[in-house]
């Protein structure tokens, strides 16, 4: 695939402001209408949100703002630091209970006492502040697929979440980040968060996707491409023919791992797609912003998508990707199906597919976690479950479960496995000597079957 | 603030997960997470460093998850300061948030060799290599993240704008 940087200018110089104190009112942003955000200097999407909840008409590259959060996001394992701090400077309420979400889905099913300990710290603190959105038991899913499918998260949202893939919503139009427990706590007070604005790397996706490429490979050959601090600080916007066509749930896988090429979120405009995933779904009122013709990119880099190949991530990178053809013989001792980045309903759909009348390799364990439960009982109803357990699969819950090497999973020293999920760190799935490939849903499911890595079109 | 130690040599992209892996995330304990520090970069690290030790690495480092646990745990080692040649976002925004004092110099860290003695003066950014008797100055931390530490991190700057009653 043909790689074309076309302009590369150095955005301006951060003109070094202070931080000004939001003036504006989140429901004063809500209103902010295209129009009265454009009148002064042309700017990207991510730009025209950042300056919507600081209360500005306009922001540059490099500027201190505070933003007003429409969303602040917690799960069981970065939550219970951000409620200790809450706790520690003599915090009473949050800043809105309809406003702070809690996800218990790393550990859960609660894998052992701390982590049931970590889980009741959010269920105790979720009751003392009368939290809207607090998930708990059989209403868990992995959050960055269970906020979209709510509703709870949507276009012209700004959304922060004590977890690295919460730019996965993005997606949808919204400037969410990943920051840390400390970071939530003063958001979960305040209302606020600090940003530096970041400068935009455009990134067009040109061509027509091959059978059994999806929005994974799109992501996981630009994070080859871009390497893994290739985004560093900034911000992706992905945009293109290819981007026109691409599924919602494609778009989520895409934006979800921007993070792995350092970025700060990755974003989609919203277009009709967008617009029908969140018709009588999201639970506020959407706004839309677009890019303006002429905003300012650090960069521009396109794709030729024509000849794209199902992308790998060799160990112990993302940043590692190759075609699935030049993988070469690799044996298999798991398959992991599942994640914030690929556990939706398309990537179940595809996985029933491949798999329909097939059995698993002896020797592999393919391991199946939909990734809510709304997925898992559609999953159920489109009669997947049967496809799956036939072939010999395991069945999980809802959870992130071995994705980052919690529970439900775990390798052993020389184990091999490959996964839909985003990261394939040194012994990111168990043991430091386990090894960790990363693709989408197809060439799991096909290379489960073959237990080895193959591209899905040898499974007839 | 001022540190002595020796420095603990690492590579380019050191994640989240070879800082604390994901199988002691179960606490958020600063003492019990320190047990493990760097474990799956280093496994000799927890048990040797010493108070005021510095971590020196390579680009990048702090890549992967948002998990504070990473500077937590590194700071409850008794690590005085982290220098590498870049540092990712959010483990960027992370220490300056939670007290973890971190500076960005390529020139230090390619001079720099394992088991060297260091001094640094985290405030004006001055690395002192003993053993070499070399000088370094880091690249100067931004007005904003200087008036961070200053409040004594967010948790307190937070308080002084007047959003804890």
């Amino acid at each position: 695939m043909a790689t074309k940087t076309v302009i590369k200018k150095t955005a301006k110089k951060a003109t070094k402001k202070v931080v000004k104190k939001a003036e504006c009112k989140t429901k004063a942003v809500k209103k902010a209408v295209e129009s009265s955000v454009r009148s002064v200097r042309a700017m990207t999407i991510t730009e025209k949100l950042l300056a919507a909840h600081a209360g500005l008409k306009e922001v540059t590259p490099g500027q201190l703002i505070n933003a007003k959060v429409d969303i602040a996001l917690g799960n069981d394992i970065t939550a219970p630091i951000a409620i200790r701090e809450f706790k520690k400077i003599g915090a009473k309420k949050v800043f809105d209970r309809k406003k702070v979400v809690l996800v218990p889905d790393h550990f859960t099913p609660n894998k052992d006492i701390a982590s049931a300990t970590q889980c009741k710290i959010l269920r105790d603190f979720a009751k003392e502040q009368k939290l809207t959105h607090y998930y708990d038991g059989g209403d868990v899913g992995v959050e960055h697929a269970l906020l979209p499918e709510q509703g709870v998260v949507g276009p012209g949202d700004l959304v922060i979440g004590a977890d690295s893939h919460t730019c996965t919503y993005g997606a949808l139009g919204a400037f969410a980040t990943g920051v840390g427990s400390t970071d939530l706590a003063a958001a979960m007070i305040s209302g606020e968060v600090w940003f530096k604005v970041p400068e935009t790397i455009k990134i067009v996706f040109k061509g027509k996707l091959n059978k059994w490429v999806s929005g994974k490979d799109l992501i996981l050959h630009t994070i080859g491409d871009l390497g893994v601090d290739g985004a560093l600080y900034k911000a992706m916007e992905f945009t293109g023919p290819v981007i026109d066509k691409l599924s919602m749930d494609s778009r989520l896988s895409l934006c979800n791992m921007a993070i792995e090429a350092g970025g700060k979120s990755g974003i989609v405009v919203p277009d009709a797609t967008t617009k029908k995933y969140v018709k009588g779904r999201f639970e506020r009122k959407a706004v839309y912003y677009t890019s303006d013709k002429d905003a300012e990119y650090s960069e521009v880099r396109e794709y030729d998508c024509s000849k794209l190949e199902p992308q790998v991530a060799m160990p112990h990178l993302p940043e590692n990707t190759v075609n699935v053809s030049k993988v070469g013989r690799v044996n298999l001792d798991q398959v992991v199906i599942g994640s914030c980045t690929n556990g939706r309903m398309e990537d179940m759909a595809v996985t029933a597919k491949v798999l329909k009348g097939k059995k698993v390799a002896k020797g592999t364990r393919l391991i199946i976690i939909p990734a809510t439960p709304e997925i898992y009982n559609e999953s159920m109803k489109k009669g997947y479950f049967d496809t799956f357990t036939k072939a010999g699969a395991i069945i999980s819950p809802p959870t992130c479960g071995p994705c980052l090497g919690g529970h439900m999973g775990i390798l052993a020293a020389g184990e091999v496995a490959l996964a839909t999920t985003n990261r394939n760190f040194l012994g990111r799935m168990g043991h430091v000597k386990s090894e960790l490939y990363l693709s989408n849903p197809a060439v799991a499911a096909a290379s489960a079957i073959k237990g080895r890595i193959v591209h899905p079109k040898v499974i007839k | 603030m001022k540190a002595k130690g020796k420095a603990w040599k690492f590579g380019a992209d050191v994640d989240t997960d070879r800082i604390i892996p994901a199988r002691y995330l179960n606490t958020s304990d600063p003492k019990e997470l320190a047990k493990y520090c760097m474990e799956d970069a280093d496994d000799k690290f927890a048990k040797g460093v010493k108070k005021g030790d510095v971590i020196v690495a390579g680009k990048n480092f702090g890549c992967g998850s948002s998990r504070e646990h990473a500077p937590i745990a590194i700071k409850a080692s008794g690590v005085s300061c982290v220098i590498a040649k870049s540092f990712a976002r959010i483990f960027y925004r992370n220490s300056f948030n939670m007290g973890l004092p971190i500076l960005e110099c390529a020139e230090a860290v390619n001079g720099i060799k394992k088991g060297d003695v260091l001094e640094v003066d985290m405030g004006k950014g001055e690395i002192y290599n003993v053993t070499k008797k070399k000088r370094y100055q880091a690249n100067p931390v931004p007005p904003f993240m200087q008036e961070l530490v200053g409040a004594g991190g967010l948790m307190r700057w937070i308080k002084k704008r007047g959003f804890v009653k």
